[in-house]
């Protein structure tokens, strides 16, 4: 009786069929191809965004363009004055704006400018740039927000 | 001759397998570190077209504005009466909502401008959170509409939208918010 139960036991086959594991990895692997973003550009002024509750979420992340708005990170590690980013380069001429972004808006016709400006930032420099968009022509913007921390 | 083809027969050719889950493991662990899944998030806006040179902006009559004032300390003016920041998502629901009744606020909700105007010290995040309030009375009169039309809320009614669908809501209640130039 016992030595029967043991032979059935061990005729079972033990092990996890392998042969598909490499598909799965590869499926799992397109996955974060495809939603991969690798960035570009590095940030080099602050930029805490402000927390706000009606938030959209953009899923275009194709029609994007950023502009950076915050207080400089010099190397040493301290803040300078605040600075405008736009892709790699700061921006001293306020005007430049303009003229970067009417030739995005050419490439891109359905440009959406996502304005990821710090929070401590001041108001006028932030209306300088709008000016600035609206003379390029580039009317859809968006202002970065974090969601509102979760009541404590 | 058919020693040869014998030969050629057993020669299977066949790449070995079994590394290749290792290689895609390796791949996958890349892109899972490099790998950023944050949905930007944020409030959209449409800015006015630019004016020509003589061109005036349109006229939009007294009532039919409700002014909030944020200035550099972070304080609120609506109507020029102080208030919070709390309490701008009530006025301005009350300011689209009025229809006509107190002379006050807007006519109609199509007609209904709300206008934001900050200090030019006045900090970024001070002035989101005044817009976020504006945006959230637009959003919650908005969720009232669609209850109305059969929908749990508005964002219900918009994925039930097709691509050439008019948003009828937005129609009624369209969100027009004016960002004035800082006061210096």
């Amino acid at each position: 009786m016992a030595s029967q139960h043991f032979k059935k036991k061990a005729e079972t086959k033990q092990g996890i069929p392998t042969a598909s594991l490499p598909d799965i990895i590869f499926m799992l692997l397109i996955f974060f191809m495809v939603s991969t973003v690798l960035r570009e550009t590095t940030v080099q002024v602050r930029t805490l965004l402000p927390r706000a509750e009606a938030l959209t979420k953009i899923d275009q992340k194709r029609l994007l363009t950023y502009v950076y708005i915050g207080p400089h990170k010099k190397p040493d590690g301290r803040l300078g004055e605040t600075r405008v980013q736009i892709d790699d380069a700061l921006i001293d001429d306020l005007t430049l704006i303009r003229t970067i972004m009417y030739n995005k808006l050419l490439e891109q016709p359905k440009l959406i400018v996502s304005l990821r400006i710090d929070q401590d930032a001041k108001m006028k420099l932030v209306y300088d740039v709008q000016q600035e968009l609206r003379e390029a022509g580039t009317l859809r913007i968006n202002y970065s927000a974090r969601p509102e921390a979760p009541a404590s | 001759m058919a020693g040869l083809l014998k030969k050629k027969k057993r020669q299977e050719a066949e790449i070995p397998t079994a590394s290749m889950a290792d290689i895609a493991f390796l791949l996958l662990i890349f892109f899972l570190v490099t790998t950023t899944i944050d949905v930007d998030t944020g409030i959209g806006m449409t800015l006015p077209p630019k004016l020509e040179e003589d061109q005036e902006p349109p006229p939009v009559r007294e009532r039919n504005m409700l002014k909030i004032l944020v200035n550099a300390q972070g304080q609120v003016l609506i109507e020029d009466e102080l208030a919070s920041i709390q309490q701008i998502r009530e006025e301005v629901k009350k300011h689209i909502t009025n229809n006509g009744v107190d002379p006050n606020y807007a006519e109609s909700p199509q007609k209904a401008v709300v206008s934001i105007k900050t200090d030019c010290e006045t900090s970024y995040n001070t002035y989101i959170q005044v817009l976020d309030e504006v945006w959230m009375a637009y959003f919650e009169l908005w969720d009232a509409e669609a209850r109305k039309l059969g929908y749990p809320n508005y964002n219900a009614y918009r994925a039930s939208l097709g691509p050439d669908d008019e948003n009828q809501i937005r129609k009624i209640i369209p969100a027009q918010i004016s960002v004035a130039e800082p006061d210096c």
